[in-house]
């Protein structure tokens, strides 16, 4: 068909509406479904990480100078039993890692998941649970006696076989979480 | 051209990745198990006979100088739509394809089918073409991934096949290169070659 400036514009008018339309159409079906989805994911990751637990408080904190991620508070008949720290590091061997780290209120790590990383597949990926075993280790640490550093640094952690980069950046985010645990904690029971 | 034949060239005459090598990217990305290959090949399908119907319908409406922005933006919706079902049904399959799943708009298979085909053809011979080039992607990334995941995880569709030897940890010995980058061009070279000759027999037997 002939190119003119008017039905240029007109048949770019229209596909770019009608596309629209149809895209709106289609989130609104799927809103609820993803949000579902990812609300599963969520609350997956939390029961492992944390005892068991009637209510949960969700809240945003940040160290000094760094963007603010998400804590959880568990509470059983009032008591406070368990924090989850929704944690990341971007220190990972190929982008950022996100994991969920649950603490009992004295601060000993309950357990870790990974909640979302890009590491070499059947090197770095040894931090999820279902490849590997590995992230057991954190499994009822306390930070202030267990050192999070790999044992190459002088620290406690053992590092994954070929993957000491991905194994450091665990340890940071796991560090992050519970300094922001630590800082939440204090602001608690100042009041 | 009959529509058997439409259908038909997708698979190994014209197979997109093992003889045009087209999408190569995607190709190479998501290929390291057999079920990201059937997932990404399946989004793609989708895609491709839906942008390819819907293009072969609005031909005659759309001026020849802003043709490629009008499929583009066909193609790119229909690819938000396919993001939104599988985030919101198969969350799992999401997340193993990432950022493929809205790379598939820059696919070149896509584009391509667009331009060269539906863009030329009735509307039925278009969604038979892009029914058979989504297939051929298909069945060339399961294939790929298929053999990726034998020989670099010791499985196949996810499961155990046990007959590698296991280490210390007892986890399998397994060609740790092939689920890497590397692995791919590797096993992507010997399938080309492959169905090279496959389509040298073929050619045989019908002269």
């Amino acid at each position: 068909m002939e190119s003119t400036f008017k039905n240029m514009l007109l048949v770019l008018f229209i596909i770019t509406f009608v596309a629209g339309f149809a895209l709106s159409g289609v989130y609104n079906i799927t809103k609820e479904p993803i949000a579902k989805s990812k609300m599963a994911k969520k609350i997956a990751a939390l029961n492992t990480v944390l005892p068991e637990f009637d209510t949960v408080i969700s809240l945003e904190a940040a160290l000094p100078e760094e963007k603010p991620i998400e804590l959880s508070i568990a509470i059983k008949n009032d008591d406070t039993v368990g924090y989850a720290v929704e944690t990341y590091t971007s220190l990972g061997f190929s982008g950022n890692i996100r994991a969920m780290v649950g603490f009992e209120p004295d601060g000993t790590i309950i357990d870790v998941v990974h909640l979302e990383h890009s590491e070499t597949p059947g090197l770095g990926d040894k931090i999820e649970k279902s490849k590997s075993s590995w992230s057991d280790q954190f499994k009822g640490k306390n930070p202030e006696t267990f050192k999070l550093i790999v044992k190459k640094d002088g620290g406690d952690v053992d590092a994954i076989t070929a993957a000491t980069i991905t194994s450091r950046a665990y340890s940071d985010a796991i560090t992050r979480a519970y300094k922001i645990m630590k800082a939440q904690k204090g602001e608690n029971n100042d009041e | 051209m009959s529509n058997l034949n439409n259908f038909s060239k997708g698979l190994v005459k014209e197979n997109p990745v093992l003889v045009m090598l087209l999408g190569l990217c995607p190709t190479l990305g998501v290929s390291s198990s057999a079920v990201n290959g059937v997932g990404m090949g399946l989004a793609t399908t989708f895609v491709l006979v839906m942008s390819n119907l819907v293009i072969s319908i609005i031909k005659n409406l759309i001026p020849d100088k802003v043709r490629i922005p009008a499929f583009i933006v066909v193609i790119a919706s229909f690819v938000t739509i396919v993001e939104f079902i599988l985030e919101g049904f198969v969350p799992a399959l999401y997340e193993s394809l990432g950022i493929f799943i809205p790379l598939i708009v820059v696919n070149c298979i896509v584009l391509g089918r667009a331009e060269a085909f539906a863009s030329k053809n009735t509307v039925f011979s278009s969604a038979i073409d892009g029914l058979g080039m989504g297939l051929g992607f298909t069945l060339a990334l399961t294939v790929l991934g298929s053999i990726r995941e034998i020989l670099g995880a010791g499985k196949i569709f996810g499961l155990n096949l046990g007959f590698y030897p296991l280490d210390a940890e007892g986890n399998p010995i397994v060609i740790l290169v092939f689920v890497l980058a590397p692995g791919a061009f590797i096993a992507l070279g010997y399938l080309v070659a492959l169905n090279m000759k496959l389509k040298d027999r073929l050619s045989k037997k019908i002269k």
